[in-house]
């Protein structure tokens, strides 16, 4: 009954701020109302035992990603945004197109069937840490993946370099 | 979803009841608050006689004996300040800034492990965890330089979070070295990891990945010669400028209490927690009556007099040296450091 609880709770939560967030009129308070609800998606993973995501989730997300939002939104001219409609005419059109998502994956998930569980249960998580069983998986069944990943992220940081550097 | 997880979190045997494990988790918390915010309160005090000590000063010396009630008069004076909140600032976000840089620092504290079997929460990814809530402290920083609707506060803010983001890169990869020769994130598996040598520390393997962890905390905390957010003679007071009374206070414990947790992980991973070496027991068997608590606030304690030493002696930086230093110096130090970690450890 409990974990059932908490779902509900992180489930209303996080749908709340996300709503909180794509409102709020200045840019500012909805990148706060972000922090929260990445800490909610951290203790959503918590709760699944994926603590080396959740951990990464706060440092990765909300310790850089959204700090980096946080320095480019104060540049911005904070009294013209205010007075800015917060949205677009066509937002209808979004909200049917989102519905409508919404929709396909209810009824997707009717047909849903569990594919069988791999060597990595619960338990077996636990005895070897999270950590270490997720670096196992991605250093030997998905290295290829995982460097062609890491090959296109630093591609775009040669991008950004690119592009900030000045020519002389 | 199952709820092993959480307890593991908590740190508790799973049998015993849930009401039974949280009540024991609040005293244990209520424990540790209570004698850090003790140490931050005498943390002020032996800082101000430190360095005025090495200023040939004799620091406070007027409320009580050798200005030992100092801290308590200056406590009560903040909590009796009037609040002041500018006008045309943010205010939800101006009341939010020092509580998130208090609750930021003050989390960490959850994962220390002060000695044998003594730590809040006994969690597999201790370390990451650590790094994760030294980096919302940022957000403190930058809401306080926001909120405030003030040019000073305002730079003080942006220069502060330019600086704790870059030199996070160089904190966490510094600790690597540390999680390869222990195969963990843990704490406490961390500290036991270095029993194996007769030394009993990291820091003679890791002493370049010591080096860029200081410098980096250094950084982190604020603390000069990185202390560039709250430079007073260009910005004032740099992002809490417009604090005043309890809130100003907040903050300054905030600082305080990074301090004190950034000496505790540099004693955890580097210098052995609370055991002590072994050889040294080994020469004086006597010596292992002392409990680890004292040996791990001897350490603790020559790490907080490492940043007042520091603090009374080096300038200032300047901010793109600070920039320099931490992108082109640390960084690359930290990854070579990782390298050369690596090597030695899959050749041995």
């Amino acid at each position: 009954m409990l974990p059932v609880i908490f779902f509900i709770y992180f489930a209303v939560a996080m749908t709340a701020l996300s709503i909180l967030i794509i409102t709020r009129k200045n840019p500012v308070h909805s990148v706060l109302w972000m922090l929260a609800m990445f800490f909610h998606i951290a203790a959503l993973y918590l709760f699944l035992n994926a603590e080396f995501l959740a951990a990464v989730q706060l440092i990765l997300y909300a310790g850089a990603i959204l700090v980096l939002f946080l320095f480019v939104i104060m540049m911005l001219n904070l009294r013209e945004e205010l007075s800015i409609e917060r949205f677009i005419d066509e937002w209808p059109i979004g909200v049917a197109l989102a519905v409508s998502i919404l929709l396909l994956i209810y009824f997707t998930l009717a047909k849903f069937v569990q594919g069988p569980l791999g060597q990595y249960s619960i338990e077996a998580v636990k005895s070897e840490t999270h950590t270490k069983a997720l670096g196992k998986v991605l250093y030997t069944d998905y290295l290829f993946p995982f460097e062609i990943a890491s090959l296109v992220l630093l591609i775009a940081i040669v991008g950004a370099i690119v592009l900030a550097k000045k020519r002389s | 979803m199952d709820f092993n997880g959480f307890y593991g979190f908590l740190g508790c045997p799973q049998n015993t009841s849930l009401c039974v494990q949280i009540i024991i988790i609040l005293i244990k918390i209520a424990v540790v608050i209570a004698v850090t915010m003790l140490h931050v309160a005498y943390a002020t005090y032996f800082e101000r006689k430190v360095i005025g000590h090495m200023q040939v000063r004799l620091g406070p010396m007027r409320v009580g004996p050798h200005g030992l009630l100092q801290p308590i008069a200056d406590g009560v004076k903040l909590f009796f300040k009037e609040d002041v909140i500018p006008q045309a600032g943010d205010k939800w976000v101006f009341q939010l800034a020092p509580i998130i840089a208090v609750f930021a620092t003050l989390s960490a504290l959850a994962v220390i492990p002060i000695f044998e079997g003594f730590m809040i929460a006994n969690i597999n990814v201790g370390l990451l965890y650590i790094l994760a809530m030294s980096s919302l402290s940022a957000y403190g920083i930058i809401m306080a330089g926001w909120s405030s609707n003030s040019k000073y506060a305002f730079l003080g803010g942006l220069r502060s979070s330019a600086q704790v983001i870059s030199y996070e890169i160089a904190l966490g990869l510094s600790l690597v070295g540390v999680m390869l020769m222990s195969g963990s994130l843990n704490l406490y598996e961390i500290v036991k990891g270095q029993q194996e040598y007769w030394y009993g520390m990291y820091l003679i393997p890791q002493f370049l990945g010591y080096f860029i962890f200081l410098v980096a905390a250094f950084a982190e905390t604020n603390r000069t010669p990185f202390d560039l957010p709250e430079a007073e003679s260009e910005l004032v007071a740099g992002y809490f400028t417009e604090y005043s009374g309890m809130r100003f206070a907040l903050f300054f414990l905030g600082e305080y209490i990074a301090m004190i947790v950034m000496a505790c992980v540099a004693v955890i991973c580097f210098w052995g927690g609370w055991t002590a070496p072994p050889i040294l027991l080994k020469w004086f068997p006597f010596l292992a009556v002392v409990p680890g608590i004292v040996w791990f606030f001897i350490k603790v304690y020559f790490h907080i007099f490492l940043f007042y030493w520091v603090r009374a002696t080096v300038p200032r930086y300047r901010y793109d040296f600070l920039m320099r230093l931490g992108w082109k110096v640390l960084i690359p130090l930290a990854l070579l450091n990782i390298v050369a970690t690596s090597i030695i450890k899959y050749a041995f």
